[in-house]
């Protein structure tokens, strides 16, 4: 199967092999660059948008809602319902949500917990791009506020969706530490290899990544992104044997597995926790193609 | 019906240690959450997990240093049993896989934590309860333990002998949240309730929306004590708006707290001359609030804790998470600014009484994790040995619960050996506002419910359980009007934060539990608006909210009836520790719809020595 690396594939692995020459922590201080870049142009909008506020006696955000609920009479056809949340300053979409919920409408359905973006419960549809509610900024959205729940994925009710495909396939690439050998006390693990796998172990299932997957959507048994970079965690782990690494190649290379991804990127620009995961998913290609070289 | 030997409630970092013991030891075992188990509050722990793992120290530094920061409240067997086993679960959780921060020479990295005598939190980055979970979800998974996620456990299924101590647990009845509906579950060895914190009993908390106590409040309504439930850990360092936690790793490596004078206070003002921010949480808790009541806070509100000095290049290996959440949530970048942070709820030190090998008075039924109180923090936790205690505790509820041998606990439990009665005055009656008697009722009272009259069998007392909750959902639901919980939810939240906090005084305490009664009488008319079957949350928090009635109630009036001041627990009234009268553990039972009050004594007898109490510096 290896035969069809399509050229596309062989061009962004030596654009990648230049970025991964570069230390791991040139690569996430970009990253924290942008982070401030962002920040400091949310800033501006701010003070900006306070300032409009401020001459403005409307300090209400408009949302609209997608509502649908299979059991009820009257809401199984899907429609949108408006609220209007009264804003506060630092105010999340998932604040909004719940306040639309204490408030106006306690059937308003939606899955969250931690509100601190490590859960993974909340990623939501927002605007036009897969989100964690509970950490996006009101004041970041152009009005009205669109929230739907995850496209591709089984709507359960109202913004809930179905993860079990999702759940499916993060198992489907036996995501657990695998290793035979084991000493008495604990395994060493160099600096370097834990932070080569750090950014892969900070996935928290939020599902936002296959839910903007082209690529998943047309393909039910792609492995998806989230699965990948599962995957990723454990093949790049040092602790784990060459054995174990073989293995799961093996799987990775199936039909379904890291040849479907066609580097479209959206993975890496809706993931929550920042986790570049084209780079990983194009870094087991290139392990695979070495493979698939042994015999030279 | 389900069939398991051993139910797991429950899936954090607890839950699915014990799930893992229990299989381990032959158990077939499944467990049952409201959650799936990646999106448990475990995750959302940051700073580490404490051990003695290297030459230089040992478990018995490490039990000292915990039943110091316990204010001599914790009971040393357990603490003990901690210390020891924490090591070989860390070690474990390596062999698992966890990504632990490193050291240049490979091993695994270890910082210093407040009240810590050698640095021996073992962490990940600011993430290590990210990585504990996910870890231990994994291996869950290899191992095909079977877990029904998004089921809610709303009742235990307990048999009704007069007397607690003589109670056996058969199993749990459960509510699937997807389709609406109830199902028994029937455990032939054991139960264990693992079910976290009740953060939500407070407005500013950093636990999940999700913590609610139920593990709690349903063993409590069954018959099993709660424990020095008035010991709430609020955490120095939340951010304001949100109540997100800045770890307390940010001061074990250098992190600077300042007023609005720019003073470092800690020392400038004397609150812990020796250990500065790296005094116990309490110690920092009430520095910051003294501070702020002084005058010296900004924005009359909070103070500034500064990493800046530390340099951009620790920060991100050690602290990277941090610059995230202040960014993300209060709009800070801590590279460039300090970070404003204020105390916030954070830990329950209180909760379900289990001796050592996390069992409970009631014949199979357990507890492991922030719901239990195996009493291992006293009166304050220190940091890094939340995690520890999920593992140490869980792993030894499964292995007993699925039959193993872990000899006989030194711990009693429930009303047997040596207690006292006790009395506080209450300005409003506690407990249910109407005591149940034959009757089902909606709000979830009654614990073990009617009576038999005889003795069941197991499946007869799980069928029984079962029937009571269709009842009391299917009454919920058809209720037309009425209150919401989420109003009455808020009032007792606002209540507790106001009057319950950091300081508190006897009119608050009395005046929390005004509220906490009035909130009961509104809950008496309270309805479901949603009548959905499907995902029904409506439902789900109606429910969670009589929970944390219940506990508001606990932990109100344990914090009524210490007058005196000890670790977390400080009295406007009574500002010293005594020990002549307090060296006990405060304890609720739920008798006939209203708590009873009562103390036992703590067990300062270790292995080979007794911890004589000492005046707590830093």
């Amino acid at each position: 199967m290896s035969t069809q690396v399509p050229e596309q594939t062989e061009e962004e692995s030596s654009a990648d092999t230049e970025s991964q020459s570069q230390s791991q922590s040139a690569a996430q201080q970009a990253r924290m660059q942008k982070k401030r870049d962002r920040a400091a142009e949310r800033d501006r909008q701010k003070e900006a948008e306070e300032a409009e506020k401020a001459s403005s006696e409307d300090d209400t955000y408009l949302l609209k809602v997608f509502r649908y609920d299979p059991e009820v009479e009257g809401k199984q056809k899907p429609r949108f319902d408006e609220f209007h949340v009264p804003y506060h300053q630092g105010m999340t979409v998932l604040d909004a949500l719940m306040y639309a919920r204490d408030e106006y409408d306690s059937s308003l359905t939606f899955r969250h917990s931690c509100r601190q973006a490590v859960c993974g419960s909340d990623a939501l549809f927002v605007n036009g791009r897969q989100r964690l509610g509970c950490k996006t900024q009101l004041s970041d959205l152009e009005e009205p506020v669109r929230i739907e729940p995850l496209p591709h994925q089984e709507v359960v009710k109202d913004l809930v969706v179905d993860m079990e495909h999702f759940y499916d396939q993060m198992h489907a690439v036996e995501p657990y530490f695998q290793t035979n050998d084991l000493p008495e006390g604990e395994q060493l693990q160099s600096r370097e290899n834990r932070e080569k796998i750090k950014m892969s172990t900070r996935c928290i299932w939020c599902g936002a990544c296959a839910s903007s997957c082209n690529i998943a959507a047309g393909d039910n048994k792609y492995l998806g992104p989230a699965a990948i970079n599962k995957a990723y965690r454990f093949t790049m782990d040092e602790r784990e044997g060459e054995d174990m690494k073989e293995h799961r190649m093996e799987i990775l290379e199936q039909e379904h597995g890291v040849w479907r991804c066609q580097t479209q990127f959206s993975c890496t620009e809706v993931c929550p926790k920042d986790i570049p995961l084209t780079e990983h998913i194009q870094e087991l290609k290139r392990e695979a193609v070495k493979n698939n070289l042994k015999f030279w | 019906m389900h069939e398991h030997d051993v139910i797991v409630v429950g899936a954090g970092g607890a839950g699915l240690r014990a799930a893992i013991a229990a299989q381990e030891e032959g158990a077939d075992v499944a467990i049952v959450s409201k959650l799936h188990p990646v999106r448990s509050h475990t995750g959302a722990a940051e700073g580490g997990i404490n051990a003695a793992l290297r030459e230089g120290d040992s478990w018995e530094q490490h039990a000292y240093d915990t039943m110091k920061g316990s204010d001599y409240l914790g009971d040393a067997p357990a603490i003990e049993t901690l210390c020891q086993d924490s090591p070989e679960e860390v070690i474990q959780l390596e062999h698992w896989g966890l990504a632990f921060s490193r050291d240049e020479d490979g091993r695994m990295s270890q910082r210093p934590f407040g009240g810590m005598s050698f640095p021996r939190t073992t962490y990940a980055g600011a993430e290590t309860g990210h990585q504990l979970l996910h870890t231990m979800y994994e291996q869950l998974v290899k191992r095909g333990i079977q877990v029904y996620d998004e089921w809610y456990v709303t009742r235990l299924a307990v048999s009704d002998e007069e007397d607690p101590t003589e109670r056996d647990c058969h199993g749990v009845v459960a509510y699937d949240i997807k389709s609406g509906g109830l199902d028994a579950f029937h455990a032939r060895d054991g139960v264990i309730l693992a079910t976290g914190g009740p953060g939500q009993v407070f407005d500013h908390t950093t636990n999940a929306v999700a913590n609610t106590g139920d593990g709690p409040a349903m063993a409590y309504r069954a018959g099993v004590p709660l424990e020095d439930m008035e010991f709430i850990q609020f955490h120095p360092t939340t951010l304001p708006s949100t109540g997100v936690l800045i770890t307390e790793g940010v001061r074990g490596e250098g992190g600077i707290l300042y007023n609005k004078d720019g003073e470092r206070f800690m020392f400038e003002h004397g609150y812990a001359n020796n250990d500065g921010e790296l005094a116990s949480r309490d110690v920092v808790s009430r520095a910051e609030l003294t501070e702020v009541n002084e005058g010296r806070g900004i924005e009359d509100e909070y103070v500034h804790l500064d990493m800046r000095h530390l340099g951009e290049e620790r920060i991100i290996d050690r602290l990277e998470n941090i610059v995230h959440l202040a960014e993300d949530f209060e709009g800070v970048d801590p590279l460039e600014q300090p970070m404003p942070v204020k105390p916030g709820q954070h830990y329950a030190m209180g909760g379900i009484e289990t001796d050592e090998n996390g069992e409970t008075c009631i014949s199979g039924l357990y507890a492991a994790g922030e719901c239990a109180c195996a009493s291992v923090h006293g009166s304050n936790r220190l940091g890094g040995n939340a995690l520890p205690e999920l593992t140490v505790f869980g792993k030894r509820a499964g292995r007993h619960a699925a039959g193993g041998d872990l000899g006989t606990a030194k711990i009693e439990t429930g009303k047997r050996g040596d207690w006292e009665v006790g009395e506080v005055d209450t300005p409003v009656e506690p407990g249910d506002v109407s005591a149940p008697g034959e009757d089902v009722v909606a709000d979830g009272s009654g614990g073990t419910a009617a009576s038999s009259g005889g003795s069941l069998s197991p499946d007869e007392y799980v069928q029984r359980a079962l029937d009571v909750e269709r009842e009391r959902v299917q009454s919920l639901l058809e209720k037309e009007e009425g209150r919401q919980h989420a109003e009455i939810r808020a009032d007792v939240q606002k209540s507790m934060t106001r009057n319950v906090n950091v300081f508190r005084e006897e009119s608050g305490l009395k005046q929390a539990l005004r509220d906490i009664r009035d909130a009961r009488e509104k809950y008496e008319d309270v309805y479901v608006a949603d009548k959905s079957s499907t995902f029904n949350t409506d439902l789900i928090q109606t429910i969670e909210t009589r929970n944390v009635l219940d506990l508001a109630e606990a932990i109100t009036l344990g914090a009524l009836a210490r007058d005196e001041f000890r670790g977390a627990h400080w009295r406007r009234e009574n500002q010293e520790r005594r020990d002549e009268v307090w060296l006990k553990h405060t304890m609720l039972s739920w008798e006939d719809g209203r708590p009873d009050l009562w103390y036992r004594p703590v067990v300062l007898e270790g292995e080979n020595k007794t911890y004589e109490p000492k005046v707590r510096s830093y």
